[in-house]
């Protein structure tokens, strides 16, 4: 399924246009970090950082957690897959439901066929 | 990611599900019958019911209540008394568009829009599921898992207690 969220992907290819978040996504795929480490290593301010981590999180790409005063940042491609196995899951019920449906819709449609030869007797 | 193989009938007639924008999913299907046919199965308890709640996951409905008409209600029930879909018809058009509310989850619910299209004989049926927000959409989401997987549970129940006093399915 190539088409379930284009505006995810969207929001993906912005948040990786820049040099920073793309380095920010190998940093975390190393090691989790937070947000001052983050800061630190790419010689940023913490409100920088922040911003460049709130634009990758929106995007899905890193997820953060508040534990006490430091904030952790970690890779957050599962939330992407979730979206993708839950709509494979919405996929699944209305396939199923069509092919019932089929099963219904031909009935009436042989029933439709009787009735019209009846009618014309 | 389609789980059908090669040479199965439905091969013609697939089903697409597409995430349009952040609030909005659409699903298309086509059907190899008139519209007023396709939209006869959309609008009788009767009919609906047999399909809406397919088998093959393992659901079935204990009642299925329509009111086919603009402001009438509809409700249906799963074998589990608090399993309940409801919500109220806001267009009736037969044969090509149907609309209505879906309010089992209150605010969050999406409207959806069915329309039936025909082309030469067949039926292009597209559901439409606007959300009131981003959020709701992705809510559902989770939510629409764990129904599934309750309701999966509840069939496991069902067919031991079925297989142990009916002998059959």
């Amino acid at each position: 399924m190539v088409q379930y969220t284009q505006t995810h992907f969207n929001a993906s290819f912005a948040a990786l246009s820049d040099v920073t978040r793309r380095g920010v996504l190998e940093q975390l795929a190393r090691a989790d970090a937070s947000i001052s480490v983050l800061a630190n290593k790419f010689d940023m301010t913490l409100t920088g950082m922040k911003k460049h981590v709130g634009i990758l999180e929106q995007a899905g790409l890193v997820t953060t957690e508040k534990v006490g005063r430091v904030r952790t940042c970690r890779l957050g491609l599962c939330r992407l897959e979730e979206e993708a196995a839950w709509i494979e899951r919405y996929h699944q019920l209305w396939a199923a439901r069509f092919d019932e449906l089929d099963k219904v819709v031909e009935e009436l449609k042989r029933k439709e066929k009787a009735d019209g030869r009846k009618k014309r007797r | 990611m389609d789980a059908r193989k090669e040479g199965e009938p439905g091969l013609m007639n697939r089903t697409t599900v597409e995430r349009t924008s952040e609030r909005e999913l659409v699903t298309k299907r086509t059907f190899n019958a008139p519209a007023h046919i396709v939209f006869e199965a959309w609008t009788k308890p009767e009919l609906f019911k047999r399909w809406w709640a397919p088998k093959s996951m393992g659901m079935s409905l204990r009642s299925c209540e329509m009111d086919v008409r603009v402001g009438g209600k509809y409700r249906l029930e799963f074998q589990n008394e608090t399993m309940a879909f409801f919500g109220t018809y806001l267009e009736v058009t037969p044969p090509s568009r149907l609309v209505w509310t879906n309010e089992e989850s209150g605010e969050g619910g999406p409207v959806t829009t069915v329309t039936f299209e025909e082309q030469g004989g067949r039926t292009l049926l597209v559901l439409h599921e606007l959300y009131p927000s981003k959020e709701a959409l992705d809510a559902a989401g989770t939510g629409a898992a764990d129904v599934l997987s309750e309701t999966f549970g509840q069939l496991d129940e069902l067919l031991v207690t079925l297989g142990a006093s009916m002998g059959r399915t």
